[in-house]
């Protein structure tokens, strides 16, 4: 039988406001461990939370560029549970009445479109960082557990999609699609690896054509969106075979580890998901007008789709341009540069390339680097110029992220500057013509495949500085023939 | 009305060790709270909004601005068990 995955996900985003979800205390992710905390965050008694502002139009910007309904009133709740990063033993949630609802998400997976239904966003609170001491750092194997509690109240957005995702690659799309979002809207740093935005996947089959769903397993513990998509694709193959051998698929969260590539049961009790939740006592309802949702949604950035557009229509390609849209930071440079004349499709495969490969070797961030619009745009004006090679550009940009300097003086120290004056060429390709008769000779009866070699002679005789579309011209202009 | 509560299961999620006599008590205190909310319950409530907090006050928020945290020594000195300057608790059971 053939089965159809349906995947559904829920998405939490750490949001960097100034100050955390319901006290002071700074949100600020490298500090010494225990110090952004106060008696609020720490759920010592009499404590009263109070909502931070930013947070909620924070929350309605995700909202609303996730085409949901903002809700006139919504309310906080409590979610009851016992876990040591969580000092207050519940999380304040909301539940019942979340702040947006009912949206969507266009996507786009290998070309085809699809649209992704958005369940709902709501606020909450992160709970704090535990760190497991023992062998391997794996809970079963922990001696003892370390907290820090500088996490506990950072606030944090939970993304609920419908059940509308249909294989691995689409699932990771989405979550490409809502990173860019969030990266564009400036209210998340959305790092996957350090899990200032996280996600968890429902999983189940069902036989193609058939209605009802298949039992659904919940899948945890993804940290990239390569892993998400390798987990999902375990997960079906795992789910097809136990349906395939008659079997019957066990609701349970499931735990990827990625480095056996494989899913593994996490023992659970029934009653640890009765969160019992009811309302929040200590915060009233969140009510948005019209005149206020009218200010924040006239205020949306440009989302992702929509740059991606516009960069299609400055020719780029399609795997480019989607590169683009979804990292802000480095679409900005890019349209740093092409504002001021560069080449568009140059500078984007630079900046997808030799650029983003060094970000990742590196683990760095663009603004860490001495890359921006106007040393792109002196670059790529260099290679139009006809002073470099695109091989010597992809040197000079080497040399400008090693911070050697700018894209001239780059060129100028690894001495990379191509000689196009033909002054210059013409004395060495004489030179070459001379000291290779054969070579000249089959050029005159037509042999064009001989000329490759002549230019590359001149390269040799140049230390590789001769600018060979020239070099070309003018060996055909000796020689005659050709 | 009589209201029957699993008191066994509402200690076990409260994680308290109760011993039998408490159970009984405690079971017998729940239903009498129980069987009030019940008679509220059985009210004709259609068209009445819920009332989650007694106050019509609404949107409470502060600005997001950085305020003072407490000191770290201070902090884990109220703990039983630190390792550093991290909270040290006992292995976390494989459970949520």
């Amino acid at each position: 039988m053939t089965y159809e995955p349906v995947i559904g996900i829920e998405t939490h985003v750490e949001l960097t406001t100034a100050s955390k979800m319901f006290c002071g205390c700074p949100v600020d992710f490298g500090a010494p461990p225990n110090t952004n905390v106060c008696p609020v965050c720490l759920g010592l008694p009499g404590a009263l939370p109070v909502v931070n502002g930013r947070a909620v139009e924070y929350a309605m910007t995700i909202g609303l560029a996730l085409n949901c309904t903002i809700a006139g009133r919504s309310v906080f709740s409590r979610k009851n549970y016992f876990y040591p990063d969580m000092p207050k033993n519940y999380q304040i949630s909301q539940y019942e009445e979340p702040l947006c609802v009912d949206g969507y998400l266009d996507v786009e997976t290998d070309g085809t479109a699809s649209r992704v239904g958005i369940t709902r966003v709501h606020m909450e609170e992160d709970t704090g960082k535990s760190t497991h001491v023992g062998v391997g750092g794996r809970i079963a194997d922990a001696s003892h557990s370390l907290i820090d509690f500088n996490r506990a109240g950072v606030p944090l957005m939970e993304v609920v999609s419908e059940p509308d995702i249909r294989s691995a690659e689409e699932a990771r799309a989405f979550v490409a699609e809502l990173r860019g979002a969030v990266l564009r809207l400036g209210v998340s740093d959305a790092k996957l690896e350090e899990g200032s935005m996280r996600f968890d996947a429902n999983v189940s089959l069902r036989a193609v054509g058939a209605e009802p769903f298949g039992t659904k397993v919940e899948v945890k513990n993804m940290n990239s969106l390569r892993s998400l998509q390798r987990a999902l694709e375990h997960e079906i193959e795992r789910q097809a075979a136990i349906l395939e051998s008659g079997g019957e698929v066990l609701q349970e969260t499931r735990h990827w580890d990625e480095e056996a590539g494989t899913t593994t049961g996490m023992r659970s009790k029934e009653e640890a998901f009765d969160y019992r939740y009811f309302d929040e006592p200590d915060l009233v309802p969140v009510e948005v007008d019209d005149e206020w949702r009218t200010r924040v949604a006239g205020a949306l950035p440009e989302l992702p789709a929509q740059a991606r557009g516009r960069y299609l229509e400055m020719g780029l390609d399609a795997t480019t341009a989607g590169l683009l849209s979804n990292d802000v930071e480095v679409g900005l440079v890019f349209e740093a540069a092409v504002a001021t004349g560069a080449d568009a499709q140059m500078v984007a495969n630079w900046l997808t390339g030799e650029v983003t490969a060094l970000l990742r070797r590196e683990d760095t961030t663009l603004g860490a680097t001495p890359i921006d619009g106007s040393v792109l745009a002196e670059l790529s004006a260099m290679v139009t110029d006809g002073q470099l090679s695109a091989s010597a550009a992809k040197d000079v940009l080497a040399g400008v992220l090693a911070g050697e300097g700018r894209p001239a003086e780059v060129a100028a120290s690894r001495d990379l500057i191509q000689v196009s004056d033909a002054g210059e060429l013409e004395p060495v390709i004489d030179g070459v013509l001379a000291e290779n008769d054969e070579a000249v000779a089959k050029l005159k009866e037509g042999d064009e495949k001989v000329i490759g070699f002549l230019v590359g002679q001149v390269m040799r005789a140049t230390g590789g500085k001769a600018d060979p579309g020239l070099v070309n011209q003018i060996i055909k202009a000796r020689v005659g023939g050709g | 009305m009589p209201v029957e509560i699993d008191i066994a299961k509402v200690a076990r999620l409260a994680r308290l060790a109760l011993s039998e006599e408490d159970l009984d008590r405690y079971r017998e205190q729940c239903e009498v709270v129980l069987e009030h909310a019940a008679r509220v319950q059985a009210l004709p409530t259609d068209g009445v909004a819920g009332t989650s907090h007694p106050l019509p006050r609404t949107n409470a928020f502060r600005e997001d601005r950085i305020t003072e945290c407490l000191d770290t020594e201070e902090v884990l000195a109220q703990a039983p068990d630190r390792d550093g300057d991290f909270f040290s608790v006992p292995k976390i059971l494989d459970e949520q």
